[in-house]
């Protein structure tokens, strides 16, 4: 595995399959009483946050420390920002004190490749704006296995705001990697220009989407899209694209429910579907965790002998 | 003081020659061209060595010298600099500097500038708009007697279709185009690339085509309305290039010019081999393979009237941020040549004739500037190009005081061997030896 | 490549290990076998099995993955990180007296590790160590309660253990490296 976590794109099927596998030994850790093993011991960490985040940030988190590596957050606050530090400023000033990985969420993207090409430490991608989220396809893709047994040849609906989404780059990447059957759907005033040569099937009708499919993934819809006229109202979007009972009706009996949070609840999300019996998103942040240990731990080592 | 540059392949489309001749300078003019000059007493010979060719200065109508205002990206001294080592022996300056060029004031400044430096000859172009705010006309008169050669709001478009008429009324009183920047900006938005699936795979902001077309189409119709000439600046999307097209055949005066990134790069180089370089972002953006294709083919056919640079220095700390946050823009006088060599006229898409014309003849005739060609009389403006040096990018090495250029270490062949201004060699390609 | 063991006499040997055990431990109830991954774990299966048949008396087994808590992880600045499989050990450890089960005894690290990690599930009475071949060479003070053959090697030798659960047959081996 490279240096560098920052696009699905620079893993090998692999690569992909090591990160799941190692997650599945990580999570019997946090079933232990003393959730603790000494691998990352002496190591540093530190969690270089743009943008504000509970869940990943609290995920990588508990990932470093049950991996007892010693943890630092900079959690940059906005009038740093407008104090003129520029990133690579702020990223050179955190590597004298040595830290041996960083993990980078940024509303930038390219964010984490501007800061691997000026750093020596292992840079971790956590989100850069609207390019990818690589450990979140990661925590999906082991959430999936854990249900289905495999990704090949599943049906998986990816459904909300495509255009801005990097959880949507990073799963169609991942997914279609493994051999999954992907569709996405949205408004068409937020479906990506040529986003169907990624190897996805492309509609915008959510009943075409979730027809007959294993998995359906929602994607937040943010509530500033209003402003720049990418669909009329809430109340218009959760009648045309939120997933209700009656929709999820459509898909196969069997199907699981993912979110990779926070949900607006009413607006993409029905509240019975998103509580509901299908839905698997509070074991997505439970394995986030697991999942994060594995990309720690498997970036941790030296760099690849060629 | 008499110099005779004796046996180089003088192509000089102006007055029909491309052959071996040699060319009388006396003082600044030109004084004779033909076959086998005889060698008078005081005349200094400079014999020029086999494959290089002489053609009349090339001059680059689009470039950002950043001065007054903008002083640690480029000056006048660096940018003339820059311009002659480019083989360039005139260029037209943009107004949207620090104070902006929408007055006599600083259009003198400018100029007095240019006079220090002493190399290339600077025309500056003047604002549309006071401060191109895009509100009041700027004093137009004024700019043109103080030394402008044309009008334009450059970094923007001329902000609405009613003073864009009043602009192309106006100036066509004083025999000048207005140079567009086209570009929608409720469409454009906060874009940084073009619109398409590579800004889609890296999730950047796009800005389509069409943004640059539909503002083309609303000046090309304002043209015919009123019968004054409009420029198309850095055209980059094949849109646009269908648009001058249509415009032309309806006989609107409508002229255009292309970037030599835009005929070679396209949007793939933002994933790679740098991903998200932002020596890769310019405004209009890099596009897709069929737009670059489609500059290629107007500039081969004649729709395409000139080659321009739009060369926009941007000091280092500047460029090394997020994409999103890095001005737009890259340098382009010290390429321009050796692009234009390797990618157009050893790849067979323009002869040397019609390259010269795209570089000096109509960049002087669109902007009636004394230069274009080596006529009897006309100003000893001389480049002197080698069309087969190897030439590998160095951006370290540039007299720009930028260095943000996507083409480090390029190898390409074709470069300059000497530039002459007002018969002063102002620049001497020292891997050349000349006698 | 000389044959130390072969399949008779490791069936032999797990057979008196599996007395030795019962005989000093009374009290069959407290025993629980934790094999090493990977060959311990196949040993420490059989040892239940040989324990089942003599004793009537299934003893809990679990599976150990000491990886995490290797001394040698982050010393290397070359190579892909060591393959970590799953820890399943599915009773609690607490009181227990817990045969900690190898295939191979040699320089005592990995052994040093086991324990770690041991310590992190509970508090154990006692840890007693099993191995089917003790090799020598010892870097810590660490010794075996069980040892099925004392092997001398030297260091440029190497005892390979296959077990037909894994590789087709039983047989230890010992290689010049």
């Amino acid at each position: 595995m490279r240096k560098d976590l920052l696009s699905i794109g620079d893993l090998t099927r692999d690569d992909i399959y090591l990160i799941l596998d190692t997650a599945d030994a990580m999570r019997e850790v946090g079933e232990r009483t003393i959730k603790k093993v000494p691998t990352l011991r002496g190591k540093t960490v530190v969690n270089l946050f743009y943008e504000p985040s509970t869940r990943t940030r609290t995920s990588f988190e508990i990932a470093e420390k049950r991996l007892s590596a010693d943890t630092l957050n900079v959690a940059v606050a906005v009038s740093s920002v407008q104090k003129g530090e520029t990133l690579v400023d702020t990223a050179l000033n955190i590597e004298a004190m040595a830290p041996d990985m960083i993990v980078i969420r940024h509303s930038s993207s390219g964010a984490g490749h501007l800061l691997s090409r000026v750093c020596k430490s292992r840079i971790i991608n956590a989100g850069d704006g609207m390019h990818e989220h690589p450990t979140q396809a990661l925590l999906d893709a082991f959430t999936i296995r854990g249900h289905k047994k495999r990704i090949e040849g599943l049906k998986i609906a990816i459904v909300g705001d495509l255009l801005h989404s990097r959880v949507l780059r990073s799963n169609i990447l991942l997914l279609t990697a493994l051999g999954a059957d992907v569709w996405v759907c949205g408004p068409a005033t937020l479906v990506p220009p040529g986003i169907a040569r990624l190897g996805v099937h492309v509609t915008t009708s959510v009943d075409e989407a979730v027809a007959d499919a294993d998995v359906v993934m929602m994607l937040r819809i943010q509530h500033e899209r209003m402003q720049g006229a990418f669909f009329p109202s809430v109340r218009e979007y959760f009648q045309t694209f939120g997933m209700t009972r009656e929709r999820l009706a459509r898909a196969r009996p069997d199907v699981i429910i993912m979110h990779p949070g926070p949900m607006n609840r009413g607006v993409e999300i029905a509240s019975d579907v998103a509580d509901g019996p299908y839905s698997v998103i509070l074991e997505q942040v439970a394995n986030g965790v697991a999942v994060r240990m594995a990309v720690l731990y498997l970036l941790a080592g030296g760099p690849e002998a060629d | 003081m008499k110099r005779l540059l004796k046996g180089g392949r003088v192509v000089d489309p102006a007055n029909g020659r491309d052959g071996v001749f040699d060319v009388l300078v006396d003082g600044d003019r030109i004084a004779r061209v033909g076959r086998d000059l005889p060698v008078e007493d005081g005349v200094a010979v400079i014999e020029i060595p086999g494959g290089l060719v002489v053609c009349p200065g090339l001059i680059d109508m689009h470039v950002h010298l950043r001065e007054p205002g903008q002083e640690h990206k480029e000056t006048v001294a660096t940018g003339t600099a820059a311009a002659v080592a480019g083989g360039f022996t005139a260029v037209a300056c943009m107004p949207n500097t620090a104070p902006v060029n929408d007055h006599a004031g600083v259009t003198e400044y400018i100029l007095k500038k240019a006079a220090e430096a002493n190399l290339a000859r600077v025309y500056p172009i003047g604002a549309v708009s006071r401060g191109q705010q895009g509100e009041q006309l700027a004093d137009i008169a004024e700019l043109k007697r103080a030394g402008c050669v044309a009008v334009t709001d450059d970094g923007r478009p001329v902000a609405t279709a009613l003073l864009m008429r009043r602009a192309l009324e106006y100036t066509s009183m004083f025999d000048m185009p207005v140079i567009e920047h086209c570009e929608e900006q409720t469409l454009k938005g906060d874009g940084v690339a073009h619109e398409g699936f590579q800004a889609s795979a890296l999730g950047l902001r796009g800005i389509p085509g069409q943004a640059e077309s539909i503002m083309a189409l609303r000046d090309i119709a304002l043209a015919e309305l009123t019968g004054g000439a409009v420029h198309i600046a850095h055209m980059s999307a094949r849109q646009t290039l269908d648009a001058v097209r249509w415009g032309k055949s309806r006989g609107a005066r409508v002229t255009c010019e292309v970037t030599p990134h835009h005929f070679v790069l396209t949007d793939e180089m933002l994933a790679g081999p740098v991903a998200y370089d932002t020596n890769v972002k310019m405004n209009p953006p890099l596009r897709e393979t069929a737009d670059r294709d489609a500059m290629l083919a107007g500039l081969k056919d004649g729709s395409v009237d000139v080659i321009a640079t739009d060369h926009a220095p941007h000091h280092y700390d500047e460029k090394q941020v997020e994409f999103d946050r890095a001005p737009f823009g890259i340098t382009g006088l010290e390429t321009a040549v050796s692009l234009c060599f390797d990618r157009l006229v050893h790849a067979g898409v323009l002869s040397l004739s019609r390259l010269v014309e795209l570089l000096s003849v109509n960049p002087a005739r669109l902007l009636r500037l004394p230069g274009g060609s080596l006529s009897e009389g006309a100003p000893a403006d001389i480049s002197i190009l080698a069309p087969d040096l190897p030439v590998t990018v160095d951006a370290a090495a540039m007299k720009s005081k930028s260095k943000n250029t996507p083409f480090g270490g390029w190898t390409l062949r074709g470069g300059v061997a000497a530039t002459m201004v007002g018969g002063r060699v102002v620049y001497a390609n020292d891997r050349i030896e000349m006698g | 490549m000389p044959i130390l063991m072969d399949a008779d006499r490791i069936g032999r040997t797990l057979t008196r290990i599996a007395h030795e055990i019962l005989e000093r431990n009374r009290g069959v109830d407290e025993l629980a076998l934790v094999g090493i991954r990977t060959r311990g774990v196949t040993i420490a299966k059989r040892l239940a099995a040989a324990i089942l048949e003599i004793n009537h008396h299934e003893v809990p087994t679990g599976a150990l993955d000491i990886t995490m808590y290797r001394d040698d992880l982050m010393r290397h600045a070359v190579g892909p990180q060591p393959l970590i499989r799953k820890t399943e050990i599915p009773f609690s450890i607490d009181d227990k007296r817990i045969l900690l089960v190898d295939d191979v005894l040699y320089t005592g690290r990995t052994i040093r590790a086991a324990l770690d990690a041991l310590i992190d599930f509970g508090r154990p009475r006692a840890i007693q160590l099993v191995v089917l071949v003790d090799r020598g060479h010892r870097e810590l003070p660490i010794k075996a309660d069980y040892v099925g053959k004392n092997v001398p090697t030297s260091p440029s030798q190497s005892v390979q253990v296959h077990l037909t659960e894994i590789d087709g047959r039983d047989e230890v081996e010992i290689r010049e490296s």
